[in-house]
């Protein structure tokens, strides 16, 4: 009798507390992601395909087609093509496709990178249904986020990508998006035009 | 309100009133079933800090429509082999005894359908045509999950009917009467008037409303009782072979019964459409007092609806051998103690 009374007594008394415990989620906020409406921002090292990096103060491809990348990948998902342009000390990128299709994401080509010019990108909405949307032209959505950025009148995109190994002087000059920036645009929008098209004229690429 | 009443009388004869007063408990049912689910899915989510339905309108808010227009366009299927009028007559029974039994809830003074002076025996009268629609159910759709939820779905049911009749024969010996509104009528006053804290005339009136509470559950097949649908283990219980509207009806039957059940709560034990606070603000003769009586009736009413959600998503499914022991081992125990102190108090103290 006493037994069985103390049972009804701590039965009852854990679904109280199983009743308290409940009550207390149900006026916490909601943890849920509308995905569709809303998604959630990628951590800083999360590894999606990967991305050429700006130069913060052209505005351009860090990337100067050593094609380092290209031979490391395993997959050989990686093209990338350069020229020297006229008037410039370095070669730059003219030509950088990833096929997404081979890629397995190992990431060997940003190890072998050696001036931080190419990185792992946020991205991760990558659903599609045809197969030629995995056939990414990394240098030409890069040129086009520029063109975009100057028709709105910044110098470059405002998200001024983060070098890894920094040019010295990125860090001494001003890149803060706000600040209409004197020298940048002119030899951007002079250039643009012959960077933008690398294939007019496909007797420039020296290949090393 | 006597205005109000004697102008009814003159001019609306009888049938018209009883017209009314059906088709209000029909919407009445129909929108609560509706909504009910809303509340359950909507309540479902947020104990699991979800949002719930929010597409089908603002807040989800349509979607008990939306769901219904699905349930509606779907094809009744009626089994091969299956005892085809029974299997239609099911749901229909299901429905029906709670539709008739909301006739004779008082909602507030002056305020029910039917003022029958054993509403209280014919609530439990009908209310046991649930078991048999089930069984009916159960059996005429010619499966084996569907049979074996219905056998478990009797010995559920009868197993709890013995208690809550107990506690409610208690209550009518400590009322000394079977009419609903002369039940709420003996509960005027300050809040301590409520049956539930009437330690004088049955000394364990909490417990007793509690016992009556879990045979509601058990009653209702809501969980953790819900042995009729238990999902993981008889797909979806004696409803298994219905389809479309035919399931939708059991559905809303469950939600129907399960206002019934927190309306009857209400009226026994805490008060019906009595304020807690007293008549604040005046007589409560008046058409709002009769407003304010039904707002209390349906605060009271709306969180019993809540906590049985509440219930639900806390506690896992009962075993079955648990609860057969609860009921015969506790509850039936518990409840004839109630009984017989309750009618030694009534007999020393209030002769």
């Amino acid at each position: 009798m006493k037994n069985s009374l103390k049972e009804i007594a701590t039965g009852f008394n854990s679904l109280i507390t199983g009743m308290r415990i409940t009550i207390g989620q149900f006026f916490k906020p909601t943890v849920t992601v509308q995905y569709p409406h809303e998604s959630l921002k990628m951590p800083e090292r999360f590894r999606g395909h990967i991305e050429l990096v700006r130069d913060p103060e052209t505005g351009k491809a860090v990337c100067f087609a050593c094609k380092l990348c290209e031979r490391a990948c395993p997959s050989d998902c990686i093209t990338v093509e350069g020229a020297k342009l006229e008037g410039a000390k370095k070669r730059s990128v003219t030509h950088y496709v990833l096929d997404f299709t081979k890629c397995s994401l190992c990431g060997s080509c940003v190890e072998a990178c050696r001036d931080g010019a190419i990185r792992y990108s946020h991205e991760y909405n990558l659903a599609s249904t045809k197969k030629e949307d995995y056939i990414m032209d990394l240098f030409k959505r890069l040129e086009d986020e520029r063109l975009a950025a100057e028709a709105a009148g910044q110098s470059f995109p405002p998200a001024a990508p983060v070098v890894a190994q920094a040019s010295p002087s990125a860090s001494s000059a001003g890149v803060s998006p706000g600040v209409p920036a004197h020298t940048p645009p002119k030899p951007l929008a002079t250039e643009a035009p012959k960077v933008a098209q690398p294939n007019p004229e496909p007797s420039k690429p020296e290949v090393k | 309100m006597q205005a109000i009443q004697h102008f009814i009388s003159a001019f609306w004869p009888e049938p018209l009133r009883l017209i009314l007063f059906l088709v209000g408990i029909l919407s009445f049912v129909g929108l609560n079933a509706a909504y009910l689910v809303w509340v359950e899915r909507k309540g479902a989510a947020r104990f699991q800090r979800r949002p719930g339905p929010t597409e089908v309108g603002y807040a989800g808010l349509l979607q008990p429509i939306a769901d219904a227009a699905k349930l509606m366009s779907k094809q009744l299927i009626v089994p091969a082999g299956a005892d085809t009028t029974l299997f239609r007559l099911a749901p229909l029974l299901m429905m029906s005894p709670a539709l008739m039994s909301l006739a004779v809830i008082p909602w507030s003074r002056n305020l029910a359908a039917c003022n029958l002076n054993v509403g209280l025996l014919m609530i439990f009268a009908f209310g046991s045509i649930n078991v048999m629609a089930i069984m009916l159910g159960g059996w005429s759709s010619r499966n084996k999950y569907a049979i074996i939820s219905a056998a478990r779905v009797v010995s559920q049911n009868v197993a709890y009917e013995i208690p809550m009749l107990l506690v409610v024969i208690t209550m009518i010996m400590v009322t000394g009467t079977m009419n609903l509104a002369e039940i709420v009528q003996h509960q005027a006053g300050p809040i301590w008037k409520w049956y539930f804290f009437r330690w004088d005339l049955n000394p364990l009136a909490p417990v007793t409303c509690l016992i009556f509470y879990t045979c509601m559950l058990a009653e209702t097949n809501r969980a953790p009782f819900d042995m009729a649908e238990a999902e993981s283990e008889l797909v979806a219980g004696a409803y298994t072979e219905y389809s479309g509207m035919g399931f939708g009806v059991f559905f809303m039957a469950e939600y129907a019964n399960i206002l019934l059940g927190c309306a009857l709560a209400t009226v026994l034990f805490l008060g019906g459409w009595q304020s807690p606070i007293g008549n604040l603000l005046g007589s409560s003769q008046s058409v709002f007092g009769v407003l304010l009586g039904i707002f209390w009736f349906f605060v009271k009413m709306y969180f019993l609806v809540f906590s049985v959600v509440w219930i639900r998503w806390t506690f896992p499914r009962t075993q079955f051998y648990g609860l057969l022991n609860l009921s015969w081992k506790i509850l039936i125990p518990v409840s004839l103690i109630t009984l017989i102190l309750s009618s030694a108090m009534i007999k020393l103290f209030h002769p």
